[in-house]
This record gives structure tokens, C-alpha cells and sequence, in this order.
């Protein structure tokens, strides 16, 4: 009786593991980061400025930054429903440069984000910060989202449902 | 004539809570004038402006413990203090964060910093969070520097160019700044950027 208890248990274990690993691959198909590019703003900037029929909504973030983490399945949801819809996300972290081997990419292979993750690495914070916009005194999260009709700019968190009505004013253009 | 004269008046009126309602959106502007305020200094003293007879000015520092931004700059905060009190300029430090919105600033966490790193200017808990909007403050750190006299904002912005290394700094904003006002001089640069944490309220 014990026997097959434990037999049937070992049964159970194997069973669960097997449909586990089943869902994984079913779920979803990211594949860990070993780098992520690492850009000074002159070499971000043409990703703000692209002139075709596409929108992007960029997200300036770190995984420090805990209102940042928050919402980073918000962008990652938005990504996935209008991945048919001509938008794109990219996620621009703002993490401290040592930090990107032992914080950043492990944050982005534990959370599987399918976005595309660049790192902004350029000390000349009082130049690119207004560069990118005029409106934005350099808090984190804020976030860019444009295409070739119109450009906005948000110094603060998003929810989902306020993020995919912004999204939705500039789909209507 | 009286109908003008009145419209006139009216229209005064309207522009100037208009301009009225547009500061207290946003905050100090430089050149505006600051109100003093009262906070509870990690002492359990509570601080004004005011209690500094002898200052020329000050160096408002909005910051916190848990920011790295913050972090990464409190050795030249420390620096400043140390640098220009002795010359009329004290540093004062404001926690803005709304310690249910932010794990680990409350006064208790900042105590215990300030006596880790040996804070020799107070370093005051904003509670209720109702002076740093008044100031316009978003993020941690953010620097605002005040002459005592008039009570003027004199500069708003980072400490120096290069937030993350302090290794690497080619520009010192805040001391270019508190250097001219001692001179006398009108300072050059009176606003500038850099990456910080959005301060946290529910």
C-alpha cells in the first residue's frame, strides 16, 4: 500500500513537471538576453524621431525604480494586444551601467519582457533630458509615444487603461 | 468710460489668478519668491527657514534614502554642507516621499540614515507631503537654492553634471551658483537636468 502511495506521488510529481514545462513553451517563446545595447543619446535619438507607420510608445525606466516595475506589464500587455496594429514598445532603462550584468538582464530574463530593452548610458543628463522634451524635468517613469502625426510626452505612471486610451487617440489619427 | 474702466479691472483680475493658479500648479519658478515653511527635523525639532538669523541663503535639497539617484549624491550633499555653511549657505534636506508609497522612508528609516552617513544639516520629513508641491519638486534629488534677503529662488536643477559619478563631474551647478551669489554676481546657469526618482505619494 505505501509502495504504490509512493509510486503514484512519484507519478503525480513527474505528471505536473512534464505539463509545467508543456505550458512554458506553449506560453510563451522568449528567449534569455545575454546583452542588452548600450546607447548614448545621439545614437537613441533616430528611435524617437522615426518617420513611418508605425507608433512608438518609449518607456524610460530602471529596475530600481519601483513606480517603473509596476507598470512595465502595462507596456508589455499593449505590446502583445496591438503587436497587429503597427505599434511598437521599447523599453529604455536608465539603469546604472555596473549594474546591467547583475541587475538589469537577470530582471529581464526573470520577467520575460518581450519588449526590446536598450540602455540609455549618457552623463549629460541636463542636455538630452530637455532634448527629448522641453516638459520633462527628468523623474522616472515618463513615457514617449508618437508616430509621424503627433508626439506626446508623459512625466509620470500609467495604468493600463489610461496608457491604451492614450495609445487609442493616436491610432485615430 | 466706466464700462471700460471696469472691464479693465475685471480682466486684471482674471490674469492674475490665472497666473496665481498657474504657479501653484507647477511651483516655484527662479526669480519667484518662497514661503517659509515649518518641518519636523530627524531631531524632533520642528525647522524654519526663519530659525537661520545669520544664513545668506540656502540649498533646499529634496531627497530620500531609498532613491540610488539620492544615494549616489549624498556624499556631495555632505560635501556641500560642510563646504558653505561656515559662509552663510545651509544645507537643508527634505524627504518628500509619503513613507505608505515608499517602503523604507519613513522618519524612523531616516534617522537611522542620517546618523549612518553623519548628517550635519537637518534633514526634514515633509509630512503630509505639503511642501514640495508648493515648491514644484517631482523627483529625488532636486535642488533649489534660496537668498535669504529676499527669499528669491535663485537656481532649480541637479547638483552637478554628472549624477550618476561623482568621479566624472566637469560642471558643479550648485557651487557655481552659491559661489556667484557670494560674489555678489547673478548667477549663469539658474536651471538644469538630470535622471531622478519620481517622489512617491499615494
Amino acid at each position: 500500500m505505501k509502495k504504490s502511495i509512493l509510486v503514484l506521488s512519484f507519478f503525480l510529481v513527474f505528471f505536473s513537471c512534464k505539463k509545467n514545462a508543456e505550458k512554458i513553451v506553449v506560453v510563451d517563446d522568449f528567449k534569455p538576453v545575454k546583452v542588452v545595447k548600450n546607447y548614448n543619446y545621439e545614437q537613441l535619438k533616430p528611435l524617437l524621431e522615426k518617420d513611418d507607420d508605425t507608433t512608438y510608445i518609449v518607456n524610460f525606466w530602471a529596475t530600481w525604480c519601483a513606480p517603473c516595475v509596476v507598470e512595465l506589464p502595462y507596456f508589455e500587455k499593449i505590446k502583445k494586444e496591438y503587436a497587429t496594429k503597427n505599434v511598437e514598445v521599447l523599453l529604455v532603462s536608465l539603469d546604472f551601467p555596473k549594474q546591467v550584468d547583475k541587475k538589469l538582464i537577470p530582471f529581464i530574463n526573470k520577467k520575460k519582457l518581450q519588449a526590446e530593452v536598450v540602455l540609455l548610458d549618457d552623463a549629460n543628463e541636463d542636455f538630452w533630458i530637455q532634448a527629448i522634451d522641453e516638459s520633462w524635468t527628468g523623474a522616472l517613469p515618463a513615457t514617449l509615444i508618437y508616430n509621424k502625426k503627433n508626439r506626446k510626452f508623459y512625466e509620470q505612471s500609467f495604468e493600463y487603461e489610461t496608457l491604451e486610451n492614450e495609445l487609442k487617440n493616436f491610432l485615430k489619427l | 468710460m466706466k464700462n471700460i474702466k471696469t472691464i479693465l479691472l475685471l480682466a486684471v483680475v482674471a490674469i492674475s489668478t490665472a497666473a496665481f493658479t498657474f504657479k501653484t500648479d507647477s511651483g516655484y519658478l527662479v526669480g519667484d519668491t518662497i514661503e517659509d515653511f515649518s518641518l519636523k527635523n530627524i531631531n524632533d525639532t520642528m525647522i524654519s527657514l526663519a530659525d537661520y538669523k545669520d544664513a545668506k541663503g540656502f540649498i533646499i535639497i529634496f531627497t530620500c534614502n531609498m532613491c540610488p539617484y539620492s544615494v549616489a549624491n549624498e556624499d556631495r550633499v555632505i560635501a556641500l554642507d560642510k563646504k558653505y555653511k561656515s559662509k552663510g549657505f545651509q544645507v537643508i534636506a527634505i524627504n518628500p516621499n509619503d513613507p505608505k508609497a515608499s517602503a523604507g522612508d519613513s522618519f524612523k528609516d531616516m534617522k537611522a540614515r542620517a546618523e549612518e552617513k553623519g548628517f550635519n544639516f537637518p534633514y526634514l520629513f515633509d509630512e503630509g507631503q505639503k511642501v514640495y508641491p508648493k515648491f514644484g519638486a517631482t523627483k529625488t534629488p532636486h535642488v533649489y537654492i534660496v537668498t535669504k534677503n529676499d527669499m528669491k529662488v535663485q537656481y532649480i536643477g541637479a547638483i552637478d553634471n554628472n549624477s550618476k559619478n561623482s568621479d566624472a563631474v566637469s560642471e558643479k551647478y550648485v557651487e557655481n551658483t552659491v559661489d556667484y551669489l557670494l560674489a555678489g554676481k547673478k548667477p549663469t546657469k539658474t536651471t538644469t537636468r538630470a535622471i531622478g526618482c519620481s517622489i512617491k505619494v499615494l
